[in-house]
């Protein structure tokens, strides 16, 4: 069965608001193909390569190599709920894809997805500027046995210009339960997008919001400085963390009852329901973690929001079930976990 | 682009079928209204993303690339040679062939690039393996932009020298490479 991944149940600077901070580049060989137009006889090729370099890399890195086509279609679903891949990696037909992770899927790398490589680090909380490091570092590491696409004037180059220079995303993912509430979020994300700071869903381009969790990214990859994007995304998450903070104090201070009452029936719901929707449990399990960030419920055990969002997605309950579910099976079994980790006594909380 | 609400207008393109699609196009600051079928509006092709479920970042980057300024339209038959790519098949994916596309098409795609990134030149990693070589050409194209402005200012004794310096990193980049 499929565990988390180690960002979800680790600490990191401003977790209550940042849940994780991720690090992309963007990577091509040169004189082949990119993945789209990549025939059959160059596929190989490129595959041949690819594991060459993977291997050589050190053990310290302990990353292991699989073919898209070795796994299986509900762990693909998985790897997606977790972010370790996005969601056009496992879009059929599987040709030449596979994934590169360590095990605790702080790093991955997706394999011929739009670009031949994409490295992408995960950390807990605000930790862009450490993620920026470990994707360099594994970069370099690469770069001893493969030959980067690379433009004296264009830098990095890759399948897609929006992605031309750096090659680099930079984004977190952050939860702003109170910001929406006081309805300040479309304001806030107005004014991002002049300064080239992009806001999704929560699982990327095209993704629809779910329960206050947004992903915020830089717009650009090329004209400054990895560590220059990298900073000023980070600026720009801790001036998020500094208003949702604000409209949190906000909160509790002017409509305390309110707020409290929200989290108790969204509590009440989660801890006897029998049957619950994906999105439904995401939207209540914001209204609980935010009033476990404000003190007014506590989540038993160890067990993180990320853990829990991820224990609602319909993949996670098929690969926990072990096969294929209908739609009525999942949101009992969806139900049923959350009972069970929510109501945990403290002896019998999981095993860690 | 919006769904028409003018009753049975027929499609402008076709003169046939009806109009079901407002497309308003602006090119260059230029506002054209077009009142089309479905068919024919996909057949025209800059907006295939409302036909199309997904709104995603190619479908719409494919109407940004199709508008090629004038001064840079060349034939839209010119193909990669590597991977024999044309302008119009990146026009309509999103998505170019190869590396070797950005050297095929680069007339084309530095406005783009611009207008994308609202930068053209890359400031951030140099890979350690092309470095070398790459960074010798960097100091080289600084050195000769300071020559020119030498030249322009007609400080020769300072273009001389720079000249001097110029020919050395040549003859050293040039060993490198042998």
């Amino acid at each position: 069965m499929t565990n988390a991944s180690l960002w979800m149940k680790s600490e990191g600077p401003e977790t209550d608001i940042v849940l994780s901070s991720r690090v992309r580049l963007a990577r091509n060989l040169t004189d082949l193909p990119f993945p789209a137009q990549l025939g059959d006889r160059d596929g190989e090729r490129l595959t041949a390569r690819l594991k060459e370099a993977f291997d050589s890399l050190g053990a310290a890195w302990q990353l292991t190599y699989r073919p898209l086509s070795e796994i299986s279609p509900i762990e693909r679903q998985v790897l997606v709920e977790k972010h370790v891949v996005s969601p056009a990696l496992i879009q059929e037909p599987v040709r030449f894809q596979g994934l590169v992770a360590d095990p605790g899927e702080s790093i991955s790398i997706m394999v011929n997805e739009e670009d031949h490589l994409r490295t992408q680090i995960f950390l807990a909380g605000l930790q862009l500027t450490q993620a920026w490091h470990m994707a360099n570092r594994l970069d370099d590491d690469l770069e001893r046995s493969l030959n980067f696409a690379y433009d004296s004037e264009m830098g990095y180059l890759t399948a897609c210009p929006t992605n031309v220079g750096t090659g680099l995303r930079a984004s977190v993912m952050v939860h702003l339960p109170a910001l929406v509430l006081t309805r300040q979020v479309q304001q806030l994300f107005h004014a991002l997008a002049q300064i080239g700071v992009v806001v999704r869903g929560l699982y990327g381009e095209g993704t629809e919001v779910v329960g206050n969790l947004f992903q915020v990214s830089n717009q650009v990859s090329l004209g400054l400085t990895e560590e220059e994007f990298v900073h000023n995304l980070t600026v720009v998450a801790q001036e998020i963390v500094g208003r949702e903070r604000h409209a949190r104090q906000l909160l509790t201070q002017s409509h305390r009852l309110e707020v409290a009452d929200r989290v108790g029936r969204a509590w009440g719901i989660l801890t006897h329901a029998r049957i619950i929707s994906s999105d439904e449990a995401l939207k209540l399990l914001s209204e609980v973690k935010l009033g476990q960030d404000l003190q007014f419920v506590k989540i038993p055990g160890h067990t993180t929001f990320s853990e829990l969002a991820l224990m609602t997605r319909p993949g996670y309950l098929m690969d926990r079930a072990g096969r294929e579910l209908q739609s009525m099976e999942r949101d009992e079994l969806r139900a049923t976990i959350l009972r069970e980790k929510l109501l945990a006594t403290r002896e019998d909380k999981e095993e860690r | 682009m919006s769904e028409s609400s003018t009753g049975p207008l027929s499609c402008q393109r076709c003169q046939q079928r009806p109009a079901s699609v407002h497309f308003t196009r602006i090119v260059n600051g230029e506002k054209s209204d077009r009142y089309l079928c479905e068919e024919c509006a996909r057949q025209e092709g800059a907006f295939h993303f409302m036909l199309d479920p997904q709104f995603t970042v190619h479908n719409v980057l494919g109407g940004l690339i199709g508008q090629v300024p004038e001064t840079v339209k060349l034939s839209t038959q010119v193909a990669c040679p590597r991977c024999g790519y044309t302008y119009q098949q990146f026009a309509e994916a999103g998505r170019l062939g190869c590396d070797m596309c950005y050297q095929t098409f680069r007339p084309q795609l530095e406005p783009l690039v611009r207008r994308l990134q609202g930068a053209t030149s890359h400031r951030g990693k140099i890979p350690a393996r092309a470095g070398v070589k790459l960074r010798q050409q960097q100091a080289l194209s600084e050195l000769r932009e300071r020559l020119r402005k030498a030249i322009t200012a007609e400080a020769f004794e300072e273009a001389a020298k720079l000249r001097d310096t110029i020919r050395a990193l040549e003859e050293e980049t040039a060993s490198t490479e042998s």
